[in-house]
């Protein structure tokens, strides 16, 4: 009989626990990767996502007096585990999904349609999603990876004295081969029409990420002259490790923002300075989001992460992708006037962001990032970014704040986004825009 | 079409002679890399007739400890010592909680116990050294650095020093293994316990003892292999997604052959550098990782047992 009350007593418990979470808090479940192969690259992010997000709860008591319920879910990295992690925390009412991987993202865009849950698929994902009209519940702010791709072809045009100086030249895309790495090929593949440039690709398998012998071989038969690197987990650090070995001039390989992680750069040791990497955030400890953080979580023992790596690129990365979705949220309360609010609410919450200068030096990123909107109809923003470069111990600003070839990506994207519709049979957007996005 | 894959790469060898003689290399690098983790599914298959699954992250964990006590001030040579102490620690504990309560038990039990072994191993090692890639401890170890440069064949091959080491030790671990199993007591001993697990207790041989030693030793194939593979590019967990790349090197060079581990892996390391390199290009790249696999197969319609197996016949 007693063995029965307990089971009864912490049924009822439970149970409560559940209403209080719904009622008291809001829910921001974070679908991360600390295990695997490619922990290396989701370790760093986890860490920065969750210190941002408890530092919230710390030093403010949540967001709009309401508190924040932080929840990791483990992926591995793995799209099947992702998609059976989104159905295990959909039921607890998230406000946002955070997938952080695109195969994830893929497979979510179709939930998260029907489920009424945005997306934030941060920088990755689905380019095509920038295109609000199309996908309602999705969001890749502040940049899109075609938009990178422009960056990098402009950064190309610059170094070579102008667009007319590609037409000949050889630049390869060393990629991931899973759809992350192949996401920019469309992008590559319209700019070599369009400036006269080949166009070569060099995938790598996820069993040959860490020998990349073969691509880096083609790439001296090629004599590719500039590469853009996709590439994410292990296979970046031994891309930047091959490009000195096979004496390829480290400062015409330019990751993607994914392929800039400190440890990404210390794999070439130091033949690897002078690597490249597009960012939209800044790196260091020297910013006081990151002393906020250092003070109301890492020195209370509540991050996971080392404390002298607090501000490496990737945790940064992390922190900036949170900073997004507490700047939902809130928005989201003022647009709704309700405290705790849900999916729906943060949606059109992140159809209004409008994170300006003078809103980032509020919460103490200025300088760190550059202002972001994002509208009804722009899901994405196609915001600036710059070049970092590694310096041998740390990544150092190397290019100034440039803009993504906007007038030339957006209708690529919206021809993207509408050649989706018309092949998934896509439902026509139901939901109305705010006044303010 | 035909000219692309009949006629033109075989035009750019000629051609560019440097560069086949690079890919050669580079797969004659990979084959040793490959038939390096191969060696420790042949010993253990051997032994017990069971394909180690666990096999992979082996060699993640050997060399995660050796990082992880570095890491923490311990010296290499000593780091090297009681990573070679853990591994025996990790055999004899496999034997004792895993492998002896199961003897006489069908295969497919003692593979399922590998699956449990790995996952263990794969939790136990991101437990106690976290999921972050690591630099192994090359310097440390007196590994050479650098590479050397051959101006010949009117172009230029270059060749790590690193390389060269791996296939000088992978060379003598085969050779050593090969004198153990042909000379030793324990050798001849771990052969019969391959044959007949009752067999070989009818005639006293301790099953308990063969077990320690032979996961033991494949323990150390797997810290060699992991500070070989470690050294090339960094220690992290994508290492045990490479230890597959010995499943078509055993179905090549044969589940219980030393030799054919090591020919199997340098066909298989040179036949993928080919394919990638001269033929991969026509589909768009990247047929490295079922090149193998496709190259497996087609030996296996001519040698089901491979090239060096044991051709088993049962009577039904």
């Amino acid at each position: 009989m007693a063995l029965r009350k307990l089971a009864l007593g912490m049924a009822a418990a439970m149970a409560l626990s559940t209403v209080a979470v719904a009622q008291d808090s809001i829910y921001v479940p974070l679908l991360t990767y600390r295990t695997g192969a490619f922990a290396g690259s989701g370790v760093p992010i986890a860490d920065g996502m969750h210190d941002y997000l408890r530092m919230l709860n710390e030093r403010d008591g949540g967001i709009g007096g309401v508190r924040l319920a932080i929840e990791e879910c483990e992926t591995g990295y793995d799209t099947k585990k992702g998609v059976e992690c989104y159905e295990a925390v959909k039921s607890k009412n998230p406000v946002v999904i955070n997938p952080y991987s695109t195969g994830i993202t893929l497979q979510l865009i179709p939930k998260a349609h029907v489920d009424k849950i945005p997306v934030l698929s941060m920088a990755y994902g689905l380019s095509a999603s920038a295109v609000g009209d199309t996908f309602p519940w999705v969001f890749n702010p502040p940049v899109t990876y075609w938009d990178g791709a422009s960056v990098f072809i402009k950064h190309v045009a610059e170094k070579e004295g102008g667009f007319d100086k590609l037409k000949g030249k050889k630049i390869g895309l060393l990629h991931l081969d899973a759809p992350y790495g192949k996401e920019p090929i469309p992008l590559l593949e319209a700019f070599a029409k369009e400036y006269g440039f080949e166009l070569k690709l060099y995938p790598v398998a996820a069993d040959k990420m860490q020998d990349q012998s073969s691509q880096w071989l083609a790439i001296r038969r090629d004599r590719t002259d500039w590469l853009y690197n996709q590439g994410w987990g292990t296979m970046n650090p031994t891309a930047v490790k091959e490009a000195v070995k096979n004496s390829f001039p480290v400062d015409k390989l330019v990751g993607v923002w994914w392929a800039g992680g400190d440890d990404d750069a210390r794999g070439g040791e130091a033949g690897g300075k002078g690597y490249k990497s597009l960012n939209f955030h800044g790196v260091g400890a020297d910013f006081p989001v990151i002393r906020d953080i250092q003070k109301h979580v890492v020195d209370k023992g509540l991050s996971k992460f080392p404390k002298d790596r607090i501000g490496e690129n990737l945790y940064n990365r992390g922190v900036y992708n949170s900073m997004l979705v507490a700047e939902a949220i809130r928005t989201a309360q003022q647009l709704t006037g309700k405290k705790a609010v849900k999916g729906e609410d943060v949606r059109r919450g992140f159809e209004s962001l409008n994170i300006t200068e003078a809103r980032l030096k509020e919460i103490g990123m200025a300088g760190f990032a550059a202002p972001v909107k994002v509208s009804c109809g722009d899901h994405n923003g196609h915001h600036n970014v710059y070049v970092a470069v590694w310096d041998g111990q740390k990544w150092t600003r190397g290019s100034d704040w440039t803009s993504p070839m906007s007038d030339k990506v957006r209708p690529l994207l919206e021809a993207a986004a509408k050649d989706f519709a018309e092949k998934n049979n896509w439902p026509k957007r139901s939901e109305a825009c705010d006044k303010r996005s | 079409m035909l000219y692309s894959i009949f006629v033109d790469p075989f035009v750019q060898m000629v051609e560019l002679p440097d560069l086949l003689v690079q890919v050669l290399w580079e797969g004659v690098v990979a084959g040793v890399l490959y038939a390096l983790i191969a060696l420790g599914f042949v010993l253990i298959f051997k032994a017990s007739g069971v394909f180690n699954f666990a096999q992979g992250i082996m060699v993640v964990f050997a060399a995660l400890s050796l990082v992880g006590l570095h890491e923490n001030g311990v010296p290499a040579p000593l780091a090297l010592v009681l990573t070679v102490a853990i591994m025996y620690a990790l055999a004899w504990s496999i034997e004792r909680i895993v492998l002896r309560p199961l003897v006489n038990q069908p295969d497919i039990i003692l593979f399922m116990a590998t699956f449990g072994i790995s996952y263990l191993l794969i939790g136990l090692g991101e437990f106690i050294f976290g999921g972050q890639p690591k630099m192994m401890i090359t310097d440390q170890l007196m590994l050479p650095r650098g590479a050397i440069d051959l101006q010949i064949l009117g172009g230029r091959v270059t060749v790590q020093k690193l390389d060269i080491a791996a296939a000088v030790i992978a060379g003598m671990m085969v050779a050593l293994l090969a004198v153990f199993f042909r000379s030793t007591r324990v050798g001849l001993a771990l052969r019969a316990v391959a044959d007949s697990h009752k067999a070989a207790l009818s005639v006293g041989i301790s099953l308990n003892h063969i077990w320690v030693v032979v996961w033991f030793t494949a323990g150390l194939v797997a810290l060699v292999t992991g500070i070989m593979w470690g050294a090339r590019s960094d220690v992290s967990f994508a290492l045990q997604i490479i230890a597959l790349k010995a499943l078509p090197v055993l179905i090549l060079g044969g589940f219980t052959s030393v030799p054919g581990a090591i020919v199997g892996g340098l066909i298989i390391g040179v036949g993928e550098k080919l394919g990638e390199f001269y033929w991969g290009p026509l589909v768009g790249g990247g047929i490295e990782s079922w090149l193998a696999y496709l190259i497996a197969l087609v030996f296996l319609l001519f040698r089901p047992q491979g090239l060096f197996g044991e051709k088993i016949i049962e009577r039904i």
